[in-house]
């Protein structure tokens, strides 16, 4: 166990090396921070001081391991614009992103297995067909548009629900949260439900088709010769197979989702990471950039793990081979 | 043994509705089984052996369904059963065991859950009682360390064990019917041995009766009182295990007997039987055999119904109009 441990946080540790390279180079092509972020009526010398004060004119290199000291010691550099430490900012806007990703997550979940264990029961049905015509929209319309779709509806024609921001927020062991107050809902459903629709589509497909496939095993028709209930055969011996592969997916997914919030908060003005990331690209605000993707990476290593470790407590066969290993 | 009648199969009708069309899986099935006997199902592969099984075990699934014919447990109707009775039934007056253990048990559970809720799906013992039969009922099927066992995951057990396992939770109950579906036909020879000995020793202690499926007729010879022979989802010839094997008296029965390598001299060449089992969908008219059968005359074009053969007392039948067995001289 303590070797896989080992093993794997070298892993991770590689990957954030290599994606740190990739990174630091692909933001310095994209464009010169300098035109944005510097008064263009200022003279020469001010304009040479303001290029040094950010480190811009050393060598691409020299930036890299200026990044790299500051990075072992958790040190992501210092915003352009904000002037506050990237990490900061980053960490600030993050728990508005987390609760926008996981109250999605938990919507595509919940709706999501039981609608397609049915569509997987009766796909010939009336409502297993209609459940599958719902998934294909789901993954066919563009997150944005839907997103449009909703505030017209939601906000403009109804005026049901308030179509920007995250409402008044509670502080919950020190993290600012929506979700406790009415008014934190009513301003989380609509974002949280158009940043699901994507996951909901993908969930039932997933959960049907493994449905399907259990139901011809074996096991299943052994488990029904044993006499037991229908319930018992499918929320048992069918669920607990299927839903292998479905935690594993939603673990692996659940790092997308917070990745692919920035469409979601964009449209909803949802003051997250994605939002943040929005700005900084427009501003050239390198070291926010950078940092973002670093932190998207380590969330998605730590999920990785999260998940096999999961994987491993669900599926027993998964435990003998690393106990052999 | 007569009035010691168990199960009393007549004219089953198991269809298949498919979008090719329909498919007659199991089409005018009729037999008998008393308690304590063993009966053999044999045929070749797709000639209705499983689903004749599902019918009686009420697990045809759509788009199958029996569309005619009556089954009756100790007198009592399966056929039209509601749901909730018939799952009363299965795995408790009647069970069954399938042919690949590497399949049957369910790979994420622990073998102690799968054999309780066998035996809690039908009574109201507790917790602990279940898990005691349970480990006696490994302890039955020669399994050792049943303690640790039960705590095993399927993954954890050979093919052989498995099956062993699978034996168990079937006679859990004590049912009065066992259907065995080719339970030792994914096993190595001497496994297959050990189970098939097992098997019978179980059965016969227990009093239940069993029906063995299998396509090989050397494997009922040592272990059935009688043999049914399916072919293309009928029975073709049914009697004693011993007077099917001394002197078969369908075609068919005679080239399976044939195609057997252990009952042939060495050396001789085993004879298969010419031709492919036909299409459900298309069987020809008349004798579904006939296109492979070396007897086959004009009278074969109208199908044959099932006539006794033999000494009236052998209760031979046989579907065929040239049987190799004389037909039954009926007294006047
Ligand atoms: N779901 C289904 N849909 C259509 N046809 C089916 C279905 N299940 C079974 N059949 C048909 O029923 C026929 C009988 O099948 P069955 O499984 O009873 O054969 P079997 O005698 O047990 O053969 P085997 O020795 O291969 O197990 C087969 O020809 C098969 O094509
Ligand atoms: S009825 Fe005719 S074709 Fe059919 S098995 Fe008998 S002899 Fe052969
Ligand atoms: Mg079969």
């Amino acid at each position: 166990m303590s070797v896989y441990v080992v093993r794997r946080t070298l892993q991770a540790l590689l990957v954030l090396f290599v994606m740190s390279v990739l990174v630091f180079a692909g933001v310095y092509a994209v464009g010169n921070p300098v035109d944005i972020l510097i008064n263009p009526m200022a003279d020469q010398i001010e304009r040479e001081q303001a290029i040094a004060a950010l480190g811009l004119d050393k060598p691409l290199w020299e930036q890299y391991t200026t990044f790299i000291e500051g990075a072992v010691t958790g040190d992501l550099g210092r915003s352009f614009v904000h002037a506050a430490p990237a990490l900061g900012l980053i960490l600030e806007r993050m728990p508005a992103t987390l609760e926008l990703a996981s109250a999605a997550m938990l919507i595509a979940v919940l709706l999501g297995i039981p609608l397609g264990l049915w569509a997987g029961l009766k796909p010939h049905s009336f409502a297993g067909r209609s459940i599958m015509a719902g998934s294909i929209l789901g993954f066919s319309l563009p997150t944005f548009w839907v997103g449009l779709m909703l505030i017209m509806v939601f906000s403009v024609m109804l005026g049901w629900l308030p179509s920007n921001g995250r409402g008044p927020t509670v502080e919950l062991l020190g993290v600012p949260v929506s979700f406790l107050s009415l008014e934190g809902w009513r301003h989380l459903a609509m974002p949280a439900t158009n940043l699901a629709l994507f996951k909901l589509a993908l969930l039932i497909r997933l959960t049907r088709a493994g449905t399907r496939e259990a139901l011809l095993q074996d096991y299943v028709k052994f488990a029904r010769a044993k006499g037991l209930s229908n319930a018992r055969v499918i929320l048992v011996h069918v669920l607990r197979n299927i839903l292998i592969p479905i935690v594993t997916v939603i673990g692996l997914e659940f790092g997308s989702v917070i990745a692919f919030a920035i469409v979601t908060e964009s449209v909803f003005a949802w003051p997250g990471m994605g939002k943040l990331l929005i700005d900084s690209i427009n501003l050239l605000d390198r070291p926010v950039i950078v940092a973002y993707l670093m932190v998207i990476v380590t969330i998605f290593i730590v999920i990785n793990l999260l998940v096999d470790l999961l994987y491993s407590v669900l599926d027993p066969r998964v435990r003998l081979a690393e106990a052999k290993g | 043994m007569r009035g010691n009648l168990l199960l009393a199969v007549d004219g089953l009708r198991t269809h298949f509705f498919t979008r090719a069309g329909v498919v007659k899986a199991v089409d005018d099935v009729s037999f008998k089984l008393n308690r304590g006997e063993v009966l053999g199902l044999v045929g070749e592969s797709g000639s209705g052996k499983s689903i004749t099984g599902y019918s009686i075990m009420g697990l045809v699934d759509p788009p199958g369904r029996i569309v005619g014919g009556s089954i009756r447990l100790s007198g009592r109707e399966l056929v039209g059963l509601p749901q909730e009775a018939m799952r009363a039934l299965r795995g408790n007056r009647v069970a069954m065991i399938f042919q690949d253990p590497m399949m049957t048990l369910n790979p994420v559970m622990r073998i102690d859950r799968q054999m309780t809720e066998a035996i809690l799906a039908h009574a109201d013992a507790g917790e602990a009682a279940a898990r005691a039969r349970a480990r006696d009922a490994l302890v039955a099927v020669g399994i050792p360390s049943p303690d640790e066992r039960l705590a095993a995951y399927p993954h954890q057990f050979s093919g052989g064990m498995r099956q062993r396992v699978a034996i168990a939770i079937a006679l859990l109950n004590r049912p009065d019917l066992i259907i065995a579906d080719e339970p030792t036909t994914a096993l190595d020879v001497t496994i297959q041995g050990q189970i098939l000995y097992e098997m019978q020793k179980l059965t016969r202690d227990s009093g239940a009766s069993l029906i063995w499926i299998t396509h090989d007729l050397s494997v009922v010879a040592g272990l059935a009182d009688r043999i049914a022979v399916m072919y293309a989802g009928r029975i073709v010839e049914q009697g004693s295990c011993a007077d099917v094997l001394a002197a078969p008296a369908h075609p068919y029965t005679q080239g399976l007997l044939d195609s057997v390598p252990s009952r042939n001299p060495r050396g001789a060449r085993l004879r298969q039987i010419p031709g492919m089992a036909p299409s459900l969908m298309a069987l020809p008219e008349g004798c579904a055999f006939r296109d492979r059968c070396p007897r086959a005359g004009r009278a074969c074009a109208i199908a044959p119904e099932m006539e006794a053969v033999g000494a009236a007392e052998a209760g031979r039948a046989v579907r065929c109009h040239h049987p190799l067995v004389p037909h039954t001289v009926e007294d006047a």
